[in-house]
């Protein structure tokens, strides 16, 4: 299964090369067109094949193939593997994980003082990341440098895996975000449009939104979609009378406005239309919190209308995320009927 | 032209919903311009071809407020919210927020007497009189700003929104006074500046002037504990050398201040701690841009009741129109 593939493929910010294969090999006749750019954005071009006046729009859809992550920045006399983020963690979560470093995928885990030797105050804070390193079992220097180098790229040691096999068919793994995306925008290529479809993998949107610019800049795209994993928070909360953020199970989330970008009430409006005359679930992203690719593509050139579609990921930003592929499904559902429903320019 | 402002600061515009301020504006510049247009991040561009020989001048005032967006709406039919641009906590209790379908709500907390310290956002409500979801006049995602009407208090105006209907008011009545100018003129009115700053970015990059000049509100050193800042309310408008996103060009700079000693009009110069304008990313599009800032003394700034000086206001337009028709030296 593809999503499974993209999950457990290894692959931080500005290290995309091995996601980027997979998507390769699925697109493989589904485009007239594809590149890899600079950055390493890989942008595939599926041309309008149904009828439609005049020139078709240029529908950028974006799904970035990065994942947050570390990298080695050092090797400590005993051994040891210094280390630093890569986009966006909490410092909380990286205790004790397990991690695969560099292109050998030498396998590590995050070293901490066990909790007899933290002081209760200590234990209550954050933990000092200084004093953590990543132990690969090497008892010298010289024998960890033979297996990692400065710069490797560590990515988290999770494997994909279903989950109770319920109604929302719930799957766990690493990278949800966005190979969750990734995983959408692949199957969008199977269909027909009216619309030159740009179908854009990003590189290094946890860094910065980075690829997603220069990517929006080559193309110059009437209107763009970013696909997502987003941030899910759908705990038990009691009896507050308070919104999750969004929720696993209650279809694609559309975004209205984030910490990047407003997004185009036209599009938004499309997408619940389509939504509601179609029967797909959907729900708002209901916090203003977090940012997309949307953030750069809408301010390429002279503008750009856009809006931001994703499928919820519980544990958003960590070693291990859960997500329904109910809501992977119907992601893909909204976003095929409402591409299939632009036609000439929008109104 | 207090009528202009008074239409303008009272309209409804919040940080991506600028349409209506777009429409009276465009409205207003129409008849004294060659052409109006609107791009794709709703930035209005109003444009008055020169008699040739002078540069392509990019104006921008930006027509977004901040305001508040909706994030739930709870069983009791209360909305929660979270910010659009720099919102208080401090200026939003107690007061009167507006929709775009002219739905009126109250921001509440209910803590006034009890608690000493600010309450934080999450606590704060807006009481849009519903009893339930189905009740409630809104959805979420919608977007509302301050309700107020303006006050005329003579010399001084107050208002919400004055930042930055008031540039767009200057901007407008420039376009309505200026002559014959060898400068093609390109006034834009900018949109999501309160979260940016981001419509001047794309407006900058379609427009590609040879120079460029923001005109926003400033704040003032001039109230009882301010800190130190030698612009006041009346003092004329002020010629910006810095912010704390850019530092304006420096010939911009001189032809601003050469141009109001030529006219005799008066002028402040600003050095300001915090904040920034959109002519900080239009200085950085393309191959860079020569920008600088006009700056309109403002006091209260962000609270539903901004407030400027009405001579400052037209000193803002004389300074603009002296600038603008004659040859430009950079």
């Amino acid at each position: 299964m593809l999503l499974q593939q993209l999950s457990d493929a290894r692959g931080i910010s500005g290290c995309e090369r091995e996601v980027r294969e997979i998507i390769e090999a699925a697109i493989d006749g589904l485009v007239d067109e594809q590149r890899v750019d600079t950055l390493g954005n890989l942008i595939c071009l599926r041309r309008a094949r149904r009828p439609v006046e005049g020139r078709p729009l240029k529908v950028m859809v974006a799904a970035h193939m990065d994942e947050i992550g570390l990298i080695v920045t050092g090797v400590n006399k005993d051994g040891t593997v210094r280390f630093d983020k890569v986009g966006g963690i909490d410092d909380r979560i990286l205790l004790s994980k397990q991690v695969l470093i560099g292109q050998a995928a030498v396998p590590g885990v995050i070293g901490y003082r066990p909790i007899h030797l933290i002081a209760r105050k200590e234990r209550e804070a954050a933990p000092d990341l200084s004093r953590a390193a990543i132990d690969i079992g090497a008892t010298s220097q010289s024998a960890a440098e033979r297996l990692v180098s400065l710069g490797d790229p560590i990515t988290f040691r999770t494997t994909y895996e279903a989950l109770e096999p319920g109604a929302l068919r719930c799957v766990k793994g690493k990278a949800l975000d966005d190979r969750a995306g990734c995983a959408v925008l692949v199957e969008l290529l199977q269909h027909d449009y009216a619309i030159d479809l740009y179908a854009v993998f990003t590189a290094q949107e946890e860094v910065g939104l980075r690829g997603a610019r220069v990517a929006a800049y080559g193309i110059e795209p009437d209107l763009a979609f970013v696909l997502e994993g987003t941030i899910c928070d759908d705990l038990p909360k009691g009896d507050e009378d308070t919104s999750h953020v969004t929720e696993v199970g209650k279809g694609p989330a559309i975004t209205f406005m984030d910490r990047s970008f407003i997004a185009d009430r036209r599009l938004v409006d499309l997408l619940v239309e389509t939504a509601r005359e179609e029967g797909i679930p959907y729900q708002f992203k209901k916090a203003a919190a977090g940012g997309t690719d949307a953030g750069a593509i809408h301010l390429s050139r002279e503008g750009v209308p856009a809006v931001t579609v994703a499928v919820p990921c519980r544990n958003i930003h960590a070693p291990v995320s859960i997500l329904s592929l109910n809501d992977l499904e119907n992601t893909h559902r909204l976003m095929a009927a409402a591409l299939q429903r632009i036609q000439g320019s929008l109104s | 032209m207090k009528d202009m402002i008074k239409t303008l600061v009272e309209a409804f515009g919040p940080s991506g919903r600028e349409s209506v301020v777009s429409a009276l504006l465009a409205d207003l510049v129409r008849p004294f311009v060659d052409e109006v247009r609107s791009d794709n991040m709703g930035n209005l561009i109003a444009y008055k071809k020169g008699s040739g020989g002078g540069l392509r001048v990019m104006l921008a005032a930006h027509m977004d407020e901040i305001g508040l967006v909706v994030s739930h709406i709870d069983r009791k039919g209360f909305a929660r919210f979270q910010t659009v641009g720099g919102v208080s906590p401090l200026t939003l209790l107690g007061n009167r927020v507006r929709f775009a379908n002219g739905a009126t709500g109250v921001v509440g907390w209910e803590y006034w007497l009890q608690k000493r310290e600010l309450p934080k956002m999450e606590e704060l409500f807006i009481d849009l009189g519903a009893t339930s979801p189905a009740d409630a006049p809104v959805e979420v995602g919608d977007i509302c700003c301050f309700d107020r009407p303006m006050v005329d208090l003579g010399k001084r105006l107050v208002a919400k929104a004055m930042d930055d209907r008031i540039a767009c008011a200057v901007a407008a009545q420039t376009l309505i006074e200026l002559g014959d100018t060898p400068n093609d003129v390109y006034a834009v009115f900018t949109t999501q500046e309160e979260v940016g700053p981001r419509g001047a970015m794309t407006a900058a990059f379609g427009i590609d002037p040879d120079v460029a000049v923001a005109i926003d509100v400033t704040d003032t050193g001039d109230t009882p504990k301010a800190a130190f800042m030698a612009v006041e309310l009346g003092g004329g408008p002020a010629v910006k050398i810095k912010d704390s996103g850019m530092i304006a060009h420096e010939g911009v700079k001189d032809w601003m201040i050469r141009s109001a000693e030529a006219a005799g009009i008066p002028y402040q110069r600003e050095v300001l701690d915090a904040g920034t304008t959109d002519a900080m990313v239009i200085q950085t599009t393309r191959a860079g841009i020569p920008s600088g800032c006009l700056s309109i003394p403002c006091r209260h700034i962000h609270t539903p009741s901004e407030m400027v000086d009405h001579g400052d206001v037209l000193n803002s337009v004389r300074l603009l129109k002296a600038m603008l028709s004659e040859p430009i030296a950079i």
